[in-house]
C-alpha cells in the first residue's frame, strides 16, 4: 500500500450517517460517490484545496491551503507531510508550516522553495494553481515554540530555514507576545530574503523585536563568535535555529562549549540522496519487522531470498517482479531494484522483495 | 499486404513452437519483450492516470444511474434501463477496474486507493485469495497441465491431454451453471480443494478463507438483495400513498379509505422490492456470464497450446514469454469491446505484461505481432463469436472420451489480424 493521508476530523453525526449508508455501496464507501461532487468531502483521507499561491523571494512561493475538514491543529515550528500528484504519481514531501495555528479562515500555509532537480517543488512553485487538490498527511516535528513561550528568545535562521521560524513569529504576534525577541537571519542578498518584507514589518511593529540581517554575499557567513557582538546576551536566551546542517553543527558546538546546550533547539532538513550505479546494490542488513528476524543480504541477492535463508516466513509469488504478492512496506532505508537499478527510499513505500536488494540497512514491514 | 487464406491448413500435430527455438533465440525474444515493457513503463504518466480515474468515475456514475432508475423498478422501462446500467457498471468494475488494479497495473501511481494491496471489488471472491490463485498460480504457470488450475478450473476437460472421467459427461451442463454464477465458481476455485485434500493447506487457513468468502457474500447479498430492494420498496409505497392521498384531497375518493390506501401502498412496496431484487440478480448474472465468456476465450480456443511440467523445466525468461504467447488468445473487437472486457481481448499482451496498465495493450500489440512475425511464432486472435464457439465446441467434444488437438494456426503472417 502506498503512503496515505491523515484521517480527517469528520463530525460525529456525519460519520454515523455515512456508516449507516455503507451497506448500500460496499465494498466502496458513500465517500467514494460523494467525492465525485466535491473531492474535499472524502472522509477516507484529509485533502485540501489550494486557495492562493503568492510568489516569495529566492524562487519560493507561499501556498495557502484550505483543509477539507476542520484542521486538527499544529504547533508553531512543526512540519506537514503533503501529497501531490505529479505526472500521474503520488509524491509526498514534508514542509514546515509557515502559518500560525488557529487562523480565523481555517487555512494553513507552506512555503516551498524551488529545487530544480526535484519533483514536488517544481510542481508547487511553477505548475500548481488555486483550486488544485492536495493530500494532507500528519503534522510532525519536535522543533516547536513552547506554550507559553520563553521570556527571552533568539531565532537564528538561514535561507529557506526561515520557514518554521516564520510560523513561530506569526504565532507570537497573534498572541501579542513579541516582548523580547532577537532574530538573526542569513541570506546571500537583501532581495533574496524569503519573507523579507514581512520580517521588516514585524521588526518595525514591535518594541521588543530586533531583526538582524546577515548578508553573506557581502559580510560573509555568520560565525558563532559573531553572536557576542550581535546578541551579547545569547546565553540567557532560548534559541531556535533552522538552516543548513553546517551552520547548525557550528552552533551546537558553540553552545556546548560556551552556553547551555539545553537551551538550543535546532531544525535540520537533511536530504538523503541515493547513489548511482548498475543493477547491484550495496547490500546490508535487513530487518523484518513482523518476525523480528534479521538477515544479511549482499548486493545481488533479493531481500526475499535472503529473508527466507534466514528463516523468515515471507509472502512470495512469481519471484520475477510481476505478481506483487511479495510486497512489503519499507519502514527505513533504501532498496535497489536489481532489474532496473532504480532506488526506492520513500518511507512507507511498498517494495517487491523478490527483485529488490538493500542499499545499506533496511527495515521492512513483513 | 500479405494475402491470408481463410484458415491455413496445418498438420494437427504441428510441433509446439517452443521446442524449435534455440536458447539464444529465446534470450533474444526475452530481451525484445523486456524492451517493449520498459519503454511503456518509463512513459507512464498523467494520461494513464486520467484514463483509470475516468473509468472509476464512469463506474460510479453508471452504478448510481442504475440504482436510481431501479427505485422505479415497477415500471418496465425503468427496470430494463436500470438493469442495463447496473450490469454495465458491474462489468466495468469487475474487468477494467478490479481485475487490472488488483494485478498491480496501477501501483506505479503510488495511490493508496488505486493499489493492488488495498483494492476490493464487488465480487464474492475475496481480493487476497483471488490475487494468489490468479496473479501467482495462473500467471506464473499459464497453461501448464497439472500446475495451472485455471486450465478447465479443475472441473472441466478442455484439453485432450487431460484424462477423461465419467463426470465430464456432465460438463456441458455445469458449464452453463458456471457461466451464470462465475464469481461463485471463482471463489470456490480459489479455495483450492486439491491443496486442502493433500493437507498442504491447513484447516485454520481454510476456515479463514471461508470466513472471508462469507463476509463478501454477506456484503453482496445485503447490498443487492436487501438494502436497495428495501429502498425501492419504500419509494414505490411512498409514491402510491402520495398519489392516493392527493386523490383523496381532490375529492375523488378511492375505495377502502385509509386502510385501503395503506394496503395498496404495501402491495406496491413489496412489488418494487421484488422487482429490484430481480434486477440486481439479473445484473449479477449478466456480469458473470460476460466475465466467463471473455475469460474462457483467453486460453481455451483451438489456437492455444498447453504444456507439460517437463516442458517448462529450467525455463528462462524468454521461454516464459513464449509460453505466455502460445498459451493465450486475443479477441478482436472495437474500442468499446476492449474496455468492456477489461482489455482482456488483448489476452496475449496481458499475459506477456500482466502489470502493464491495460490501456496500453492496444499500443504494444503491433510490436508484439512484429516479434511473432520475425521469429515465426503464432499470434493467436479471432473474432469474439468464433473464439467463444470454438471453446463451446471443445467443452462439448471433450465431455466424451478421446478427442485430439485442434489444428494450430502456425506462424503469424502479418496483415491485419
Amino acid at each position: 500500500m502506498a503512503e496515505t493521508a491523515a484521517t480527517p476530523n469528520v463530525p460525529a453525526r456525519r460519520q454515523r450517517a455515512l456508516q449507516a449508508l455503507r451497506s448500500l455501496f460496499t465494498p466502496l464507501l458513500p465517500d467514494d460517490y460523494l467525492e465525485l461532487i466535491n473531492p474535499l468531502w472524502s472522509s477516507r483521507e484529509l485533502r485540501g484545496r489550494i486557495e492562493r499561491i503568492s510568489p516569495e523571494a529566492d524562487g519560493a512561493v507561499s501556498v495557502l491551503i484550505r483543509p477539507g475538514f476542520e484542521w486538527p491543529g499544529h504547533l508553531p515550528g512543526q512540519y506537514l507531510r503533503i501529497g501531490v500528484v505529479v505526472n500521474g504519481v503520488h509524491h509526498w514531501r514534508a514542509y514546515s508550516l509557515t502559518t500560525e495555528p488557529g487562523r480565523a479562515d481555517g487555512c494553513i500555509g507552506i512555503t516551498p522553495k524551488l529545487v530544480s532537480s526535484g519533483v514536488v517543488s517544481p510542481y508547487l512553485t511553477q505548475r500548481a494553481r488555486p483550486g488544485d487538490i492536495v493530500r494532507l498527511g500528519g503534522v510532525e516535528g519536535t522543533f516547536v515554540l513552547p506554550s507559553p513561550p520563553p521570556r527571552r528568545i533568539l531565532f537564528i535562521s538561514a535561507g529557506s530555514g526561515i520557514t518554521p521560524i516564520m510560523s513561530m513569529l506569526r504565532s507570537l504576534e497573534r498572541s501579542s507576545e513579541v516582548d523580547d525577541v532577537v532574530h538573526i537571519h542569513s541570506a546571500r542578498t537583501a532581495e533574496g530574503v524569503i519573507f523579507g518584507e514581512r520580517l521588516r514589518e514585524i521588526d518595525s511593529r514591535h518594541e521588543g523585536m530586533r531583526f538582524h540581517l546577515q548578508l553573506t554575499g557581502e559580510q560573509g557567513r555568520l560565525a558563532p563568535a559573531d553572536l557576542d557582538r550581535i546578541c551579547p546576551d545569547w546565553r540567557e536566551r532560548d534559541t531556535f535555529a533552522s538552516g543548513p546542517g553546517e551552520m547548525l553543527d557550528d552552533l551546537r558546538a558553540h553552545w556546548q562549549e560556551q552556553g547551555d546546550p539545553e537551551r538550543l533547539s535546532i531544525e535540520r532538513f537533511q536530504p538523503i540522496v541515493g547513489s548511482e550505479g548498475g543493477a547491484t546494490a550495496a547490500g546490508g542488513r535487513v530487518r523484518f519487522l513482523a518476525s523480528g528476524i534479521e538477515a544479511e543480504c549482499d548486493g545481488d541477492t533479493p531481500i526475499l531470498a535472503a529473508g527466507e535463508e534466514a528463516g523468515a516466513c515471507l509472502p512470495f509469488g512469481c519471484r520475477m517482479g510481476i505478481c506483487h504478492t511479495c510486497v512489503g512496506r519499507l519502514r527505513a532505508g533504501a532498496v535497489r531494484d536489481l532489474r532496473t537499478g532504480e532506488v526506492h527510499e520513500t518511507e512507507n513505500e511498498m517494495v517487491r522483495t523478490c527483485v529488490n536488494a538493500p542499499e545499506g540497512e533496511v527495515q521492512i514491514e513483513l | 499486404m500479405t494475402t491470408v487464406t481463410a484458415e491455413p491448413p496445418r498438420a494437427a500435430t504441428e510441433e509446439n513452437p517452443l521446442a524449435r527455438l534455440s536458447p539464444e533465440q529465446l534470450d533474444a525474444i526475452g530481451e525484445e519483450f523486456d524492451a517493449i515493457r520498459d519503454r511503456v513503463m518509463a512513459d507512464l504518466g498523467e494520461r494513464d492516470r486520467r484514463y483509470i480515474e475516468s473509468m472509476i468515475a464512469m463506474h460510479r456514475r453508471l452504478a448510481i444511474l442504475g440504482r436510481v432508475l431501479l427505485l422505479a423498478s415497477r415500471r418496465r422501462s425503468a427496470w430494463v434501463a436500470g438493469t442495463a446500467a447496473l450490469s454495465a457498471a458491474k462489468i466495468l468494475e469487475n474487468m477494467e477496474i478490479g481485475h487490472n488494479v488488483m494485478h498491480g497495473q496501477w501501483d506505479w501511481m503510488n495511490d493508496p486507493r488505486i493499489h493492488s494491496t488495498t483494492w476490493d471489488w464487488d465480487n464474492v471472491s475475496p481480493a487476497d485469495a483471488w490475487k494468489h490463485s490468479h496473479n501467482y498460480e495462473h500467471h506464473t504457470f499459464t497453461n501448464v497441465r497439472g500446475k495451472d488450475r485455471d486450465l478447465g478450473y479443475e472441473i472441466m476437460r478442455i484439453d485432450p491431454e487431460q484424462k477423461w472421467h465419467p463426470v465430464y459427461l456432465l460438463q456441458p451442463f455445469y458449464n452453463l451453471l458456471l457461466a451464470a454464477f462465475f464469481e461463485w465458481g471463482v471463489a470456490v476455485h480459489d479455495l483450492n480443494f486439491e491443496a486442502i485434500e493433500s493437507g498442504e493447506k491447513s484447516k485454520a487457513k481454510v476456515g479463514e478463507e471461508l470466513r472471508a468468502i462469507g463476509a463478501k457474500v454477506k456484503d453482496q447479498a445485503l447490498k443487492d438483495y436487501v438494502a436497495w430492494p428495501l429502498l425501492s420498496g419504500l419509494a414505490a409505497a411512498a409514491f402510491e400513498a402520495g398519489l392516493a392521498l392527493r386523490e383523496t384531497r381532490t375529492g375523488r375518493r378511492r375505495r377502502g379509505g385509509l386502510a385501503g390506501i395503506a394496503g395498496r401502498a404495501l402491495r406496491r412496496g413489496l412489488e418494487g422490492s421484488r422487482e429490484t431484487a430481480k434486477a440486481d440478480a439479473t445484473a449479477n448474472v449478466i456480469r458473470n456470464a460476460w466475465a466467463y465468456a471473455i475469460i474462457f476465450c483467453g486460453h481455451f480456443p483451438d489456437q492455444t497450446y498447453t504444456f507439460s511440467e517437463k516442458e517448462i523445466e529450467g525455463e528462462t525468461r524468454g521461454g516464459w514469454y513464449v509460453r505466455q504467447l502460445l498459451g493465450s488468445a486475443n479477441i478482436e473487437g472495437s474500442a468499446l469491446f476492449h474496455v468492456a472486457s477489461g482489455n482482456l481481448g488483448y489476452q496475449v499482451e496481458h499475459h506477456l505484461f500482466p502489470d502493464m496498465p491495460s490501456s496500453r495493450y492496444a499500443e504494444v500489440a503491433p510490436q508484439v505481432k512484429d516479434v511473432c512475425e520475425r521469429y515465426g511464432l503464432p499470434y493467436n486472435a479471432g473474432p469474439f463469436g468464433r473464439q467463444l464457439g470454438m471453446v463451446q465446441r471443445t467443452i462439448l467434444r471433450l465431455a466424451f472420451p478421446g478427442g485430439k488437438q485442434r489444428p494450430k494456426p502456425g506462424p503469424y503472417q502479418g496483415g491485419e489480424g
